[in-house]
């Protein structure tokens, strides 16, 4: 008896409680009933659905359209144009990856392979870039690149000038789930690292204020330009999401905007400032490989957020290009040292980190469209095209790309960008089949050629006229005195290394 | 008086420096130096750039001995410092001709 009493007690409360709850509902809506016209609210079905459009990165809004495909005025839900947490969280921890890649990741990996005379001005570089090209992004760079009131397939807009109208709702051009704010920033560290990519074949013979105004001049012209087209909303390469787009080319995470223009640029602005003085006479070995291999690994980490990031989600997608990339970055690290222990009888550490940049750069453009086995392909390519042009291509040309920009990511990403018109797969990738079903797996490589020409075209042109006009103006190189003493003295004012206080 | 010169392999520096202990030598002046003989250096190579390194990491010990412990020093030096492989490196010896212990101005043997 007692039990039962025990187990009847609460039910009959919440019982009562419910009922009395549900006599005031009642008592206020039929209160307020007569007042207030019923406003236009979602139904439960169409809320959830909403909810659900989160969970699979789609439109929420979508679930709102009428049978003929509109949304009734006024008709809205709590779902709609807001951040979902999941997708902003990550891609806010994407951005600072990427960020990190360029700070100090880059810096370390370029640092470690200069001399130690120079080790600071290659990390000023970097910081450097940083700032200006932040504030460029924030002027101008960002509307450039993803507005849309040119309404133009090579240059966005300017409604975004000064990032008005980038807010935390989510701009559904390019994203229904993540704020346009972080959505900017995110792309803001692409625009930071793709110069900061070049100047690696120009180290320790260009100086500050030319290195400066080359990134100002290049984002302007030549990455704007360029990212506007392969992933602006409107693009003239943007094959995945624009149906109208003359060339339809992919690129998921920057195979052409960042990797082949980076590379590409690279090669024709070491070539027009010239070789380091003493140039295949003076021995140049890296001063810290130490540093080189720090880099190498935070570069690494850091190109998930740049990779699976480009998802502009945390999806299933975004999961594949994580994979996708450490799948070729571990392959093509391996198939470099193991090339060297082939060719010369020793795996060396600088060849374990050059092959697993390569096979970073060489899965950039393919990694959110590739399967696993795919991956492995790449990364076999990433590590071996690479090291042959590291290694025989440079020396027959004589060209001094002083950290091989051009033979990392200038031949990696173009062989990623091939093979990724080659192994790109619907079932991996469902956006593949809105607009590509006929080219995917047939003829999508040679829409991939015909957009790498454009980069290549617009990276080599872009580049010849500002190294150039710069060369005319403000001059590129230091003096002589100042490059034989170090940039970073000459620069900076300041060394890299203070081993012995009785030196200063 | 002799000044011995010995051009060593940096690791066999604490073998020396117990041998001479042991012969009652206890002062020496230790330089790192870099240097060649018969040894040729090595290559590196990074990313196809390929170093020739032609100067070695040697050590350079000076001892100034009297006469009568020169020979014995020698023998220790060479013993101690012996891998049997090229590289080893060299000793000199040299007359000298006056030595000064400046702390307390004394001259010749009494001061080495």
């Amino acid at each position: 008896m007692r039990i039962t009493s025990a187990y009847l007690r609460p039910i009959l409360i919440s019982l009562f409680l419910g009922l009395l709850c549900s006599l005031g509902v009642r008592g206020e809506s039929a209160a307020a009933a007569p007042v207030v016209p019923v406003a236009l609210a979602p139904t439960v079905e169409q809320r959830l659905a909403s909810l659900e459009a989160y969970l699979a990165n789609t439109d929420p809004t979508a679930a709102l359209k009428n049978a003929r495909g509109e949304i009734p005025p006024g008709l809205t839900t709590p779902s709609a144009g807001v951040a979902g947490p999941g997708h902003n969280a990550w891609m806010m921890v994407s951005a600072a990856l990427v960020l990190f890649m360029t700070l100090p990741g880059l810096a370390l990996f370029y640092g470690g392979l200069v001399r130690a005379k120079n080790v600071l001005s290659i990390m000023g570089w970097c910081l450097g870039i940083t700032s200006v090209v932040t504030v460029l992004w924030w002027a101008v760079g960002y509307s450039l690149v993803f507005g849309k009131s040119f309404d133009s397939a090579y240059l966005g807009g300017s409604e975004h000038f000064f990032l008005k109208g980038v807010g935390g709702a989510p701009n559904p051009n390019y994203s229904f789930w993540v704020s346009h704010n972080v959505f900017a920033m995110f792309q803001l560290m692409f625009a930071i690292i793709t110069p900061a990519v070049i100047v690696g074949a120009v180290v320790e013979r260009m100086k500050f204020s030319a290195v400066l105004a080359f990134t100002v001049l290049w984002v302007l012209l030549v990455y704007c330009p360029l990212a506007h087209m392969v992933w602006g909303a409107n693009g003239l390469m943007n094959g995945l999401a624009n149906p109208a787009a003359s060339i339809k080319a992919i690129d998921f995470a920057g195979g052409l905007v960042v990797e082949m223009a980076s590379g590409w640029s690279a090669l024709v602005l070491c070539i027009v400032l010239g070789p380091r003085l003493g140039f295949g006479k003076t021995p140049m070995p890296p001063h810290s490989l130490v540093l080189c291999m720090v880099g190498t690994g935070l570069l690494w980490v850091g190109w998930y957020g740049f990779n699976a990031g480009s998802a502009v989600a945390a999806d299933g997608i975004a999961g594949n290009a994580f994979m996708a990339t450490t799948i070729a970055a571990a392959v093509a690290a391996g198939t470099w040292a193991g090339l060297e222990y082939y060719l010369r009888g020793k795996a060396s550490v600088l060849g374990f980190c050059s092959g697993a940049v390569a096979g970073l750069v060489a899965i950039t453009p393919a990694c959110g469209f590739i399967d696993a086995t795919a991956a492995v392909w790449v990364g076999l390519a990433g590590g071996t095209l690479p090291f042959f042009a590291c290694t025989k291509l440079k020396g027959w040309l004589r060209y001094d790309d002083a950290l091989d920009v051009f033979g990392v990511h200038g031949v990696g990403g173009t062989i990623g960008m091939l093979l990724t018109g080659v192994f790109a797969d619907v079932a991996i990738n469902g956006n593949l089949a809105t607009h590509l079903s006929a080219s995917v797996g047939r003829t999508l490589w040679i829409e991939q050629l015909k957009g790498m020409g454009v980069a290549l075209a617009l990276a080599v042109g872009g580049t010849l006229a500002i190294a150039l006009v710069l060369r005319a103006t403000i001059g590129l190189r230091p003096t002589i005195e100042a490059e034989q003493e170090g940039l970073d003295l000459t620069d900076h004012g300041e060394h890299g290394y203070i081993y012995d206080a009785s030196n200063i | 008086m002799k000044l011995i010169i010995a051009i060593i392999k940096p690791f066999k520096l604490e073998d020396v420096k117990a041998a001479l202990a042991e012969a009652g030598i206890e002062g020496m002046t230790v330089t790192e130096v870099k240097g060649f003989g018969r040894q040729k250096g090595h290559t590196e190579i990074y990313r196809g750039n390929e170093y020739t390194v032609d100067f070695l990491p040697k050590v350079k010990i000076e001892v100034a001995v009297a006469d009568e412990v020169a020979g014995k020093a020698v023998e220790l030096i060479v013993k101690a410092a012996k891998t049997g492989k090229i590289g080893d490196g060299k000793v000199f010896i040299l007359p000298l001709e006056e030595v000064v212990r400046i702390r307390t101005d004394e001259r010749g043997e009494a001061a080495v």
